[in-house]
């Protein structure tokens, strides 16, 4: 229905003054007309909120406290987190997650600021090639990008192992996903490209937000270009680096398709990220969904402490 | 300042460099779905196309590849049009009412998004069955639409409209209604754009909301028929690479198109908030 035939309807139904609806609308203080009104405007998004977001929540959390299959339903307390943490296969999952993040978060966000404290003073044309190049395999998604990296991957027909064995750097092929040496690095090195490409708009958007005349009168003041980055532009876009961070981190976190589709955390577990284990316990016979619930619950515990530890951090870094 | 032109020559280069990395997937594919089998296994690799064929495009449209297609438009175009209607709302009263609650609703909005989607990954399903959505295009749509990233960046979007419009708008007698779509509709125009760019491109590429909630094949999406390919044409490389083109080419045209509107999307949020 268009707008305006809408608000035809909706005068030609409001202006029955005897509409009870009305009536009672008619009887409020301003302020509580306000809050009705505020509310209607707000009533189909707290619908999906509710139903698809807080709902499952609860949900989670409560069956997590049980033991959860397709046949049982038996409330068994905290014994599933008590469970978790003898899980061999749980520990190394969380040890790979952390481990993905450790490394990874820090060379994507150092890496976006370098691209893009080079970048945003070029001009327009070759800063918007640069800045979609680097956005690319996002929006190429992650499926597609996978096809590629796994014919590099490839021992037998991938362009990795013919490159270097052509160079005699090594004698046999090496199985770069099935090793586990190399399959978390490997995973690490797709992770990167496909995750810098958001914090480079947002750095590039900051750092040209930034207040040129204070930058001036620093270099006329004779400040070098690091003195200037270090005491005027890092501070200026503290806002942004804390974002990103925060961002980056929770989505490596959740790193999941990329594992699924290239090594569905093998070997042996090597590349299992909480995430991934998840999805498998959940989903894989025997469907402990109560069990999965727990870990997901453990994980939302970390993410929580890992952003709050880095707003703190970075908090006190920018007073 | 010579060092500082050293320093800007040598970080050109080097991301110049890099780039490649970032391009040469997109390449590959697509030259890689006009090879021949033969040559899309050749190595050294064949970096151009030689005898272009058309035999893998074939292959990959003997699969239900059309019915893919339509899904993943089906879903993305109906996520982004729900998403931006339910935001563009709510987003308006959290910025420009004041009402019993809003602090509240606000923040939850907030601590949500800062939540790992996939902790509620089993209850959702349950939700999806119980209300009878399981392994329907809506398993996808509703849940993507129930996630408060775009009231939050309409939230923002919204402060922008001057509070002595709403004002005067109220003093003439415009009803809110009337308010909302003839003055901060138009206001918040650009907001919307940035919102439903940004929301076609994330749906289409959910990968994993869509690999949980469908699964009977001619109810897979692109990115599902293109990973479900990858298991049954493991090194048929030609059928996956055209595969990957039809996922990625419309997306990739989209995002070029709208860049501008895409960018400001991501960035209002972070860099202004």
């Amino acid at each position: 229905m268009s707008p305006r035939l809408f608000l035809k309807f909706k005068g030609a139904y409001m202006s029955k003054k005897d509409n009870p609806i009305m009536s009672w609308y008619k009887k409020l203080s301003i302020s509580q007309r306000q809050t009705v009104t505020a509310y209607l405007f707000l009533l189909p998004a707290l619908i999906f909120f509710f139903t698809f977001v807080v709902t499952p929540i609860l949900s989670g959390l409560f069956t997590s406290l049980f033991d959860y299959t397709t046949k049982k339903f038996e409330f068994i307390g905290f014994g599933n987190y008590v469970k978790l943490f003898s899980n061999t296969i749980f520990l190394k999952s969380l040890k790979n997650t952390v481990k993905l993040v450790v490394i990874s978060v820090p060379i994507i966000v150092l890496f976006s600021l370098f691209a893009s404290v080079v970048l945003y003073q070029k001009n327009a044309v070759v800063r918007s090639v640069f800045r979609g190049i680097f956005y690319l395999p996002v929006v190429t998604g992650t499926v597609a990008v996978v096809v590629v990296w796994k014919w590099m991957f490839d021992p037998y027909n991938g362009v990795l192992n013919y490159v270097l064995m052509k160079a005699n750097l090594i004698s046999e092929q090496i199985q770069w996903l099935g090793d586990k040496r190399f399959a978390m690095w490997a995973i690490i090195i797709i992770l990167i490209t496909t995750s810098v490409g958001q914090p480079i708009i947002l750095y590039i958007a900051a750092l040209g937000n930034l207040d040129t005349s204070q930058i001036e009168a620093a270099k006329i003041d004779g400040a070098n270009e690091w003195q200037v980055f270090r005491h005027i532009k890092w501070p200026g876009i503290m806002p942004t680096t804390l974002y990103v961070v925060v961002i980056t981190t929770i989505n490596t976190f959740q790193c999941f398709s990329l594992i699924q589709l290239l090594t569905s955390g093998g070997p042996n577990y090597n590349t299992s990220t909480i995430m991934y284990l998840v999805y498998e316990t959940a989903f894989k016979s025997p469907y402990r969904f109560g069990y999965a619930n727990a870990m997901g619950v453990v994980l939302a515990i970390i993410i929580g402490l890992f952003s709050l530890i880095q707003f703190k951090l970075f908090q006190s870094d920018t007073e | 300042m010579k060092k500082l032109k050293l320093f800007d020559f040598v970080s050109m280069t080097l991301l110049t460099l890099v780039t490649v990395v970032f391009v040469f997937p997109f390449y590959w594919v697509i030259t890689g779905s006009f090879k021949t089998r033969l040559d899309s296994l050749k190595l050294p690799p064949i970096w151009f196309i030689n005898n272009p064929t058309l035999e893998s495009w074939e292959t990959l449209f003997k699969q239900p590849t059309l019915q893919w297609l339509f899904n993943s438009i089906f879903i993305s175009v109906v996520t982004m049009i729900l998403v931006c209607a339910v935001s563009a709302t709510a987003g308006y009263v959290l910025a420009k009412k004041r009402f019993k609650g809003s602090k509240v609703l606000f923040s939850m909005f907030v601590f949500a998004m800062a939540l790992p989607k996939q902790v509620v990954l089993v209850p959702l399903v349950k939700q999806i069955s119980f209300m009878g959505f399981h392994n329907t295009l809506w398993a996808v749509i509703l849940p993507a639409v129930g996630w408060p990233f775009g009231i939050f960046l309409m939230k923002q979007f919204s402060e922008t409209v001057p509070t002595e419009l709403l004002e005067a708008a109220k003093i003439d007698g415009c009803s809110e209604l009337k308010t909302f779509i003839e003055i901060v509709l138009p206001i918040v125009k650009p907001g919307i754009a940035a919102l439903a760019i940004f929301t076609f491109i994330s749906s289409w590429n959910d990968y994993f909301l869509q690999l949980i909630m469908l699964n009977t094949r001619k109810n897979l999406t692109l990115q599902l028929g293109l990973a479900t390919l990858q298991g049954e044409f493991a090194t048929d490389y030609g059928v996956l690479m055209a595969g990957a083109s039809l996922a990625a080419i419309p997306i990739i045209v989209i995002f070029i198109a709208f860049q501008k509107s895409f960018t400001q999307g991501i960035t209002i949020g972070a860099v202004k908030g």
